[in-house]
């Protein structure tokens, strides 16, 4: 590529360049208006004023959001079952992968095993056959509801395993010799060494139950006990005006709904945001590991 | 140390299986599993004699399929474009921009696209207005629907594709450019004899692997976003098993659609997966 270039690649270049920016632009444009959205006046959203930057500043929408009780014990239930299911999730997921990453001839039952693992990622009993067990186990309006039914991560799975299968065959055999147990081979040796396959993980899992919705919405009958993303289901797509408090309507009627709204969304992905940097370094690097190999 | 992840997914994910027999019996819910009287295939001649239900699988078929050959289309051409450009910085944060959607939630999209695309006040209809246009409702007209469904999933999903296939392009060797280029290659030439030669595997193999996913349409989306007016060209098989089975409560038929659409799932994501290990020794464990 030092070749010099010609007109007609300059030319692309320059397009190229511009076409890119643009598409960029595009991608950020609809985050950049709902927040000025969310930090602009009633008068100025309804008489659709608002475009990139907010007008008449106020932050208004996010203190009606952020005392409303419902918004807050949205966001703790969403806390409680990212921390539980996260921890459940990985713990799994390491128990499952260090015995399915052994080779059949140190463990005989192995590809049974992944097997019966894997098919659950083709076939499942659908819709109205899980809830009816998730009934029957008691389980509707509580935190568990939200975290057991998918506490075993098949594709994690997958992904550790092929991970511990790159760990040098000798590091074990040596811990073997000096008498160390499968728990503490697990423990002492593939745990240390695999820390950024297991960072990946535990985002895949922190972002999957940050983001998750629909059992909520179908597991908790008490509106008290959804997640944040089932609670701003029911507000921000369908809105739901019985959930709210006369006083609450009438602060309501003051500001505009959809600066609330707007406010709302930006705070519940601010924790994505947070985490992004994270996500950036790893989720690339873990998908390529786990599906795509030559 | 498997016996706990296996009592999980026996418990969750094996036990429901069962709950298939549903789609097979007159299913009232005080009776338990085996207390219920078995119809056969009554549930099936039901759902098969609905009026809308080829409408629904017609529906799920069209923007499934839309949104794979979208899916691959348009981060191929990122990847390429990004590719071209020798600015590292810019680069790096085009990626960073474009893949950013792919991690919230259609609830967060969802409402974020809801507001923009209002005919009332939405910031897209204004500035179509600009333009002398009338406003669309993109949301709420047939017409549009689809269409819509395909572009907002194309908007969360193609910067991490493309990311994807930039790093398919990175582990080609450069020596084949150079080779290229000492040949009298231009940009262009190299791009279709080198770049995507050396991404052939990948595309196609990635391409096999969507077919399983025909009969998913995207349920987290299409449910956040349509309404009673669009069900005709928006409505999918995953919509109506909801409707039918939770909020309607007729669990047989739902169930049966749902082991319907199970069952042709399966064999779709097994052949694919087949082809996949057979012509291109692909391998998930």
């Amino acid at each position: 590529m030092l070749a010099r270039q010609t007109r007609g690649q300059k030319i692309f270049n320059v397009f190229n360049l511009f076409f890119l920016t643009l598409v960029c632009v595009l991608c950020l444009f609809p985050f950049i208006h709902v927040a000025a959205l969310s930090l602009s006046e009633n008068s100025a959203v309804s008489g659709g004023l608002v475009k990139l930057w907010p007008v008449r500043f106020t932050t208004e929408p996010y203190s009606y959001v952020l005392e409303r009780k419902a918004f807050w014990t949205a966001f703790g239930v969403t806390i409680q079952r990212a921390a539980l299911g996260t921890a459940l999730n990985v713990l799994l997921v390491l128990l499952l992968a260090y015995p399915l990453s052994k080779t059949r001839e140190k463990f005989r039952m192995r590809s049974t095993y992944v097997w019966i693992f894997f098919f659950t990622m083709l076939f499942n009993g659908g819709l109205i056959p899980t809830y009816i067990l998730i009934k029957e186990l008691g389980l509707l309006d509580t935190i568990w509801a939200l975290v057991l039914p998918g506490a075993v991560t098949v594709f994690n799975v997958i992904l550790m395993l092929n991970f511990f299968r790159q760990v040098p065959e000798e590091l074990e055999d040596a811990a073997n010799i000096d008498g160390a147990s499968h728990w503490r081979t697990l423990w002492q040796i593939y745990v240390p060494v695999s820390t950024p396959a297991i960072a990946t993980i535990t985002l895949f899992c922190v972002v999957g139950h940050w983001n998750a919705w629909f059992d909520g919405l179908i597991y908790m009958r008490d509106a008290s006990n959804y997640p944040l993303q089932s609670y701003l289901q029911t507000i921000v797509v369908s809105f739901d005006f019985q959930t709210m408090t006369a006083t609450e309507a009438e602060r309501l009627a003051k500001l505009n709904d959809r600066s609330v709204k707007a406010a709302q969304m930006i705070v519940a992905a601010i924790p994505i945001l947070l985490v992004y940097p994270f996500l950036q370094k790893y989720f690339v690097s873990g998908i390529r590991l786990g599906s795509v190999k030559g | 140390m498997v016996l706990p992840g296996l009592a999980f997914v026996l418990i969750f994910a094996y036990l429901p299986m069962v709950g298939v027999a549903i789609a097979f019996q007159n299913f009232i819910p005080l009776k338990g599993l085996f207390g219920q009287d078995w119809i056969g295939l009554k549930n099936f001649e039901y759902v098969f004699s609905m009026p809308n239900i080829w409408i629904v699988v017609r529906n799920t078929l069209f923007i499934a399929s839309m949104k794979i050959v979208a899916g691959l289309v348009v981060p191929i051409s990122f990847a390429l474009l990004l590719n071209e450009v020798r600015l590292v910085l810019f680069k790096r944060v085009a990626q960073t921009i474009i893949y950013f959607p792919y991690f919230l939630s259609w609830i967060i999209l969802g409402g974020i696209m809801i507001d923009i695309l209002s005919p009332s006040g939405g910031i897209v209809n204004a500035f179509l207005g600009v333009l002398g246009i009338d406003p669309i409702y993109f949301l709420g007209e047939n017409a549009w629907f689809p269409y819509t469904m395909v572009i907002s999933d194309v908007w969360k999903t193609f910067g991490f594709s493309t990311v994807v296939y930039l790093a398919a392009i990175t582990s080609i060797d450069p020596s084949l450019y150079e080779a290229a280029a000492v040949d009298g290659a231009g940009r262009w030439k190299q791009t279709w004899h080198v770049t995507l030669p050396g991404m052939h595997m990948i595309i196609v193999l990635l391409m096999v692997l969507s077919l399983g996913t025909v009969l998913d349409a995207g349920f987290d989306q299409i449910f956040n976003l349509y309404s009673p007016q669009v069900y005709e060209s928006g409505d999918i098989i995953d919509t109506m098993v909801y409707r039918m089975g939770l909020m309607q409560a007729q669990y047989g038929p739902s169930t049966a659609v749902g082991l319907l659409k199970s069952v042709v799932s399966f064999i779709l994501i097994s052949t694919s997966y087949l082809i996949a290990y057979r012509f291109f020794s692909y391998r998930l464990f």
